[in-house]
C-alpha cells in the first residue's frame, strides 16, 4: 500500500484535531482520507490506521465493517449512488435505478463490464424536496428522472471514449 | 382565509440570487454582528436569553434547549465541548443541508454564540458522509471566520479561544442519536449509550459534559441573542415559539423547503395552498408528518382533543397546527420537520415495506429487539409485496412492531415501530385484503420497493 504525499500530509493535519490522548477519534478522517487515495481500503490500511493512532487494528476493522461508505473491495471508477428511500421511491427512484444499470449493462453493487461505473443503492441523501436524487461521486444530482439519469450516463461513457 | 405567509429567519437568504456561501457576502448582509455583542455579554446573560426564548430542539426530539444547556455539568472541571449534530439522515428530511451549503456563516456564528455562552472551547460539526460537499464547504466557512477572528484563538480581540472542527460520518443513520454520535466521534462504532449514566450533558464526549445540538437549533440562537429572548417567545405560538423549517416532499405539486412562525400554518394550509396540493386527478391519501420516524396520518381520520378549559376540539388531518404540541396530542410528533405526502395512487403496503427496509438497513444491533424486529418486518412486508400476503400479516406484523418499542437502549426501536405500528392501526384492511389487491393492482403502480 502507497499512500500519495498529499494523503500522507492531510493525515498528519487531521490528527492534531483530536486530544493527543484521544488519538482514537481519527480512525474515521484516516479511513476517509485512504478511500479517497486508494479506492478502497485494503487490510494493510487497517494495520496503517491502527499503527498511527496507536490502537489495535480489530478497533479500526470494526470500524470499517459497519460503516456503509467504507468498501474492502474496488469498484468502478465513479460511484452512482441513487437514493432508494421514501421520497425518492413515490416520485420513480427505483426506475432511475434500473435505467443506470441497464444504460452500463451492471446490477447494483457490481462493478459494471466496461470498469467505468459502480451503481447503488443508499439510504435517504436528504435531498427529498428534489426527488430523485443521485450522489455521483462527490456530487449531487437532482430531480433525476429516467431520462436524465440516460444523460448522465452518457456524460460518463464520453468522458471514458475521450480517455481511451 | 389564505395560508399565513412565511416567515423567514434562518432561510431569509437561502435560495436568494446572488446570495454566496462566502465571508464578504455574509458580512455585506450584518453577519457576525451578533457575535461580536454577544461577547461583550455575561455568557449567563445569554444563556437566560435562550431559556426565555422556549427554544425546542429542531432536530427531531423537540426537547428545550435552555434546559438542556442547564444540565451541563460545569464543576467537573473537565472541558465542555459542544456537537453539532449535522447528520441530517432522516428520511423526509432536508433543511440542514441548505444552511450547511448556502449559509454557513449563518450556523457558525449560531455554534460561536453557543460556545461562548456555555465557555467551550472546542467544538465538532459532525457532518454525515454523504455531504462531502457540505464538510468542504464548512472547512472553507471556519477557516475564513478564523482568518478574521470570528473564532479561533482571541475572538473578536476578547481573549475568547474556540476552535471549530469539521468530523465526517460514513453513512449511518444511526449516528443522529447523540449518544452514538459520541461514540462514532470517538472512533466507534455508533452503539447508542445508555443512559443513565450516559447523558451527554455529564459524560459526553470523551467522558466530559457535552452539547449536542441540531444544525437549524443553533442558527436559532444567533437570531434568538439578536433580538431577545422575550421577543423571539412572541414568535410562534405558547410553547411552540420561534419559526420552523418545514420539508414537503413526495406527491405534492410544489416540494420544497418552506419556513414558518410554528404553529402558525396547519397541515391543510401547508400542502393544499403552499405546496399547491396534490398532482393532477389525485387526492391526499396518508402523510408524514415529521420525518419517516412520525406515525402517519391518514386522511379522512379524524381527532378529538382537550382544550385548557375542558371542552374538547374535534381536528381533521387537514387542521393540524404544524407545531409540537397539538402533532404530539394527535398521536404522532413534528420530529425533524420532514412531512412525507402519499396520494392515492400509494400502494400503502409497499410504501411501509421501503420504510422497513430503511430500518432494517440502519438497526446498529446492539439491541436484539431493534436488530431481529426491524429485519423482521422488513421480510414480512417484503414478502407481502414480491411473494405473496396472508391474511394474518397485519396482526404479525404489530406483534413485531409491539415488542421493539421501549425495549431498546436508543429511541431507534420507537422510531422503526412506529411506521408499522400506525400503518396497520391507520391502513389495516388494505393489510387485511392485500392478496387481493395485488391481484387488480393498477399496471402503473409505482416500484416502492
Amino acid at each position: 500500500m502507497t499512500l500519495s504525499p498529499a494523503t500522507l500530509q492531510k493525515i498528519a493535519e487531521v490528527i492534531p484535531h483530536y486530544p493527543a490522548e484521544q488519538a482514537r477519534s481519527a480512525t474515521l478522517p484516516l479511513l476517509h482520507l485512504i478511500q479517497e487515495d486508494l479506492g478502497h481500503i485494503p487490510d494493510a490500511a487497517i494495520e496503517f490506521v491502527a499503527a498511527k493512532l496507536g490502537i489495535q487494528p480489530v478497533n479500526v476493522y470494526e470500524v470499517v465493517t459497519f460503516y456503509p461508505m467504507f468498501r474492502r473491495q474496488p469498484i468502478g471508477r465513479r460511484h452512482i449512488k441513487v437514493c432508494r428511500t421514501l421520497s425518492c421511491a413515490l416520485v420513480g427512484g427505483y426506475k432511475t435505478c434500473a435505467a443506470f444499470e441497464a444504460e452500463f449493462n451492471t446490477h447494483r453493487g457490481e462493478i459494471s463490464p466496461d470498469g467505468e461505473v459502480t451503481v447503488d443503492f443508499v439510504e435517504c441523501l436528504a435531498s427529498c424536496g428534489t426527488a430523485p436524487v443521485v450522489l455521483i461521486d462527490d456530487t449531487l444530482h437532482e430531480n433525476v428522472d429516467c431520462a436524465k439519469a440516460k444523460a448522465l450516463s452518457n456524460q460518463i461513457k464520453a468522458e471514458a471514449a475521450t480517455r481511451k | 382565509m389564505p395560508a399565513p405567509a412565511e416567515r423567514r429567519l434562518i432561510f431569509a437568504h437561502i435560495g436568494e440570487p446572488g446570495y454566496t456561501n462566502d465571508l464578504p457576502c455574509y458580512l455585506k448582509h450584518g453577519g457576525y454582528e451578533v457575535l461580536k455583542k454577544a461577547v461583550a455579554r455575561p455568557p449567563a446573560e445569554l444563556m437566560d436569553e435562550v431559556k426565555k426564548s422556549g427554544l425546542r430542539g429542531r432536530g427531531g426530539a423537540g426537547f428545550s434547549c435552555g434546559l438542556k444547556w442547564s444540565l451541563v455539568d460545569r464543576k467537573s472541571g473537565k472541558p465542555i465541548y459542544l456537537v453539532v449534530n449535522a447528520d441530517e439522515s432522516e428520511p423526509g428530511t432536508f433543511k440542514d443541508r441548505y444552511i450547511i451549503h448556502q449559509d454557513p456563516h449563518q450556523l457558525i456564528e449560531g455554534i460561536m454564540v453557543t460556545c461562548f455562552a456555555n465557555n467551550v472551547k472546542q467544538a465538532y460539526i459532525y457532518i454525515r458522509g454523504e455531504f462531502p460537499e457540505g464538510a468542504r464547504i464548512l472547512e472553507r466557512a471556519i477557516a475564513e471566520a478564523r482568518a478574521a477572528n470570528f473564532c479561533g484563538p482571541n475572538v473578536v480581540g476578547t481573549g475568547y479561544s474556540c476552535e471549530i472542527f469539521v468530523h465526517r460520518g460514513a453513512g449511518a443513520y444511526i449516528c443522529g442519536e447523540e449518544t452514538g454520535l459520541i461514540e462514532s466521534l470517538e472512533g466507534k462504532r455508533p452503539y447508542p449509550r445508555i443512559k443513565p449514566p450516559y447523558f451527554p450533558a455529564v459524560l459526553g464526549l470523551w467522558q466530559c459534559p457535552t452539547i449536542v445540538n441540531n444544525v437549524e437549533t443553533l442558527c436559532h440562537v444567533k437570531h434568538i441573542v439578536d433580538m431577545g429572548g422575550d421577543n423571539y417567545a412572541k414568535i410562534g405560538t405558547p410553547n411552540n415559539t420561534g419559526t420552523r423549517l418545514l420539508c414537503v416532499s413526495g406527491h405534492v405539486k410544489k416540494p420544497g423547503y418552506y419556513e414558518f412562525e410554528v404553529g402558525k400554518v396547519t397541515l391543510g394550509e401547508l400542502l393544499n395552498e403552499v405546496c399547491g396540493g396534490p398532482l393532477p386527478g389525485r387526492k391526499f391519501k396518508a402523510v408524514i408528518p415529521g420525518g419517516s420516524s412520525a406515525k402517519v396520518l391518514k386522511f379522512g381520520e379524524t381527532f378529538t382533543l382537550k382544550n385548557k378549559d375542558g371542552t374538547t376540539r374535534t381536528l381533521a388531518v387537514e387542521d393540524i397546527p404544524m407545531d409540537f404540541d397539538t402533532l404530539g396530542a394527535c398521536g404522532t410528533m413534528g420530529g425533524s420537520g420532514g412531512v412525507i405526502v402519499m396520494d392515492d395512487s400509494t400502494d400503502i403496503v409497499a410504501a411501509l415495506a421501503n420504510i422497513n427496509e430503511f430500518y432494517a438497513h440502519e438497526s446498529c444491533g446492539q439491541c436484539t429487539p431493534c436488530r431481529e424486529g426491524s429485519l423482521w418486518m422488513k421480510k414480512i412486508t417484503g414478502r407481502m409485496v414480491h411473494a405473496g400476503a396472508r391474511a394474518e400479516d397485519g396482526a404479525l406484523l404489530k406483534s413485531v412492531a409491539d415488542q421493539i418499542a421501549g425495549r431498546t437502549i436508543c429511541a431507534f426501536g420507537e422510531a422503526c415501530a412506529w411506521p408499522t405500528q400506525s400503518f396497520i392501526a391507520k391502513f389495516g384492511d388494505e393489510f387485511k385484503g392485500y392478496a387481493e389487491t395485488k391481484k387488480t393492482k393498477p399496471a402503473e403502480a409505482i416500484e416502492l420497493v
